[in-house]
């Protein structure tokens, strides 16, 4: 809307994608500069917010607490570790009884396995317990914006697309079937559902 | 505008209170702006000043004389005089006993802030009701306008309806953050300031005891864009169901105001709304929101199978 310096867009990706996502990049040489991964897709992200259910919380940590949480999604598994220094999504994790559908607004981080892989995970900045419906709206959105990227990626002087491409080499058709499993998903679930009892 | 335009404008505003001829006006500022150099804005004001001292009378005393008749939305300086055909489109709650009203006034092209205060003793303004308004004064606060009610300000009710341009935007997307400020405030109690106090301190009123109001900075999130949202009082009780005396007693109870603005978070961050409102500077200033539940998903799975 103005020069005021903008707040980071939380993106949406489907798990399966973000976990793709393990390029990491800085846009200039500040040693504040804002880190971006790079979805596969061809966008740069350096806050996502993602919903899905919370399948299992761990305190991982030895000498403090440190938790990791396990959110599902249809197409896999977001990791998301908390411990001191995000205290409020620790305490979520750590009163959240799994399963149950959450929210979570956080930023990319990628950390490099003893193997060389590389593993992406979600460093929250807010983990908040929501209803079936929202997840879903997440479902269809992200859906959406996973297309929207697609259909972008061969546009003219798209650099991450561009940059996706030099790192990934990347299979689109995989990720526009993810969108497509994820909304069929959401159609089954739909469809199996109890008829509402009457009074 | 030229000099003489000037000086008959000058002559107008004072002509009950002073015998002065537009020949002297003119004169008196044609030096000013001929010999010295000096803009014609700035040269009426120093003329207008010395006539104020003659006539011991204040600027808020001044006659209409013939102001310009501008849209709202074209208010870009502070300290002009004009003249208003609008609507009054909302009335709030006055924050000061200094203010008699504070509200929207609105036209076609779109609203701004007014306020009147106590001391001008003026006839009150009925919400939706169109006035044309002579001799108000424009305000300038962190860039946004508003109009100040004087004295001297004519106020006739029209018969026809000034149709209110509708500026409203309408934004939606996942509310991802409620920033700091947010939930059980204090406000400066100072007359005509609103500032939130910071640890008890008005920035330009230094320590004050306050008075507690309800507010949610938020950030709506779509993916693509991000907009920052304002709820006043009324509208972060409609969004979390909390109003001001049960936030004042959770205080209370907890000895700790932040227990509001967590327990608020608790009930909306991460959820979807769609919010209607005026801009506001950056923000959109809510004034109708829903929460947004499930969508068809039918429409996107078509839209997947066709690329």
């Amino acid at each position: 809307m103005s020069s005021i310096p903008t707040r980071e867009v939380a993106r949406r990706a489907f798990a399966h994608e973000y976990n793709d996502a393990s390029y990491t990049f800085k846009e200039s040489d500040d040693e504040r500069a804002p880190v971006y991964a790079l979805l596969p897709t061809g966008a740069r992200a350096n806050r996502v917010f993602v919903v899905g259910t919370l399948t299992e919380t761990e305190d991982i940590g030895e000498d403090s607490e440190y938790w990791r949480g396990r959110i599902v999604d249809p197409t896999g598994t977001f990791f998301t570790y908390a411990g001191q220094y995000q205290p409020e999504a620790a305490n979520a994790l750590r009163d959240i009884e799994p399963p149950a559908y959450v929210a979570v607004v956080g930023k990319p981080r990628t950390y490099e396995t003893d193997d060389g892989d590389v593993n992406v995970s979600v460093r929250p900045e807010s983990i908040s317990v929501v209803n079936a419906e929202t997840r879903d709206r997440w479902v269809v959105e992200t859906a959406d914006r996973t297309l929207d990227r697609i259909e972008q990626f061969d546009a003219e002087e798209n650099e991450y697309a561009t940059m996706a491409d030099e790192q990934y080499d990347p299979s689109l058709s995989v990720y526009k079937e993810n969108a497509v499993e994820a909304l069929q998903s959401l159609e089954a679930e739909e469809g199996e559902e109890p008829p509402e009892a009457g009074i | 505008m030229s000099v003489t335009q000037h000086a008959e404008e000058i002559h107008d505003q004072f002509s009950d209170q002073l015998d002065v001829s537009v020949d002297e006006i003119e004169e008196r500022l044609d030096t000013l702006v001929n010999e010295y150099r000096i803009p014609a804005d700035e040269a009426r004001r120093s003329v207008v000043s010395n006539y104020l001292d003659e006539t011991d009378m204040e600027r808020d005393d001044l006659g209409g004389g013939s102001n310009e008749t501008v849209e709202v939305t074209t208010i870009d300086r502070d300290e002009q005089w004009v003249d208003l055909r609008v609507q009054v489109a909302d009335l709030w709650e006055p924050r000061s006993e200094s203010i008699s009203q504070v509200g929207l006034l609105g036209d076609e092209s779109g609203t701004i802030k007014f306020v009147a205060f106590e001391t001008s003793d003026l006839p009150e303004l009925t919400e939706g009701a169109s006035y044309a308004l002579g001799n108000v004064v424009t305000d300038e606060y962190d860039g946004d306008y508003s109009v100040k009610l004087n004295r001297t300000t004519s106020i006739t009710e029209l018969d026809e309806e000034i149709e209110v341009g509708d500026d409203n935007v309408n934004v939606e997307g996942a509310l991802v953050d409620m920033q700091s400020g947010s939930g059980l405030i204090k406000r400066c109690p100072e007359e005509d300031c609103t500032r939130v106090l910071q640890n008890g301190r008005c920035s330009e009123h230094g320590e004050g005891d306050g008075e507690f109001d309800l507010r949610i900075k938020g950030v709506l999130d779509d993916g693509g864009e991000v907009h920052e949202v304002i709820f006043d009082k009324d509208a972060t009780e409609q969004l979390t169901g909390i109003g001001l005396e049960e936030a004042k007693q959770m205080a209370m109870d907890a000895l700790d105001t932040t227990v509001v603005a967590d327990e608020m978070a608790e009930d909306i961050v991460g959820r979807y709304y769609r919010v209607t409102g005026p801009t506001l500077g950056r923000y959109v200033l809510a004034n109708e929101m829903e929460q947004l539940g499930g969508v068809d998903a039918e429409a996107t799975l078509i839209r997947a199978r066709s690329m």
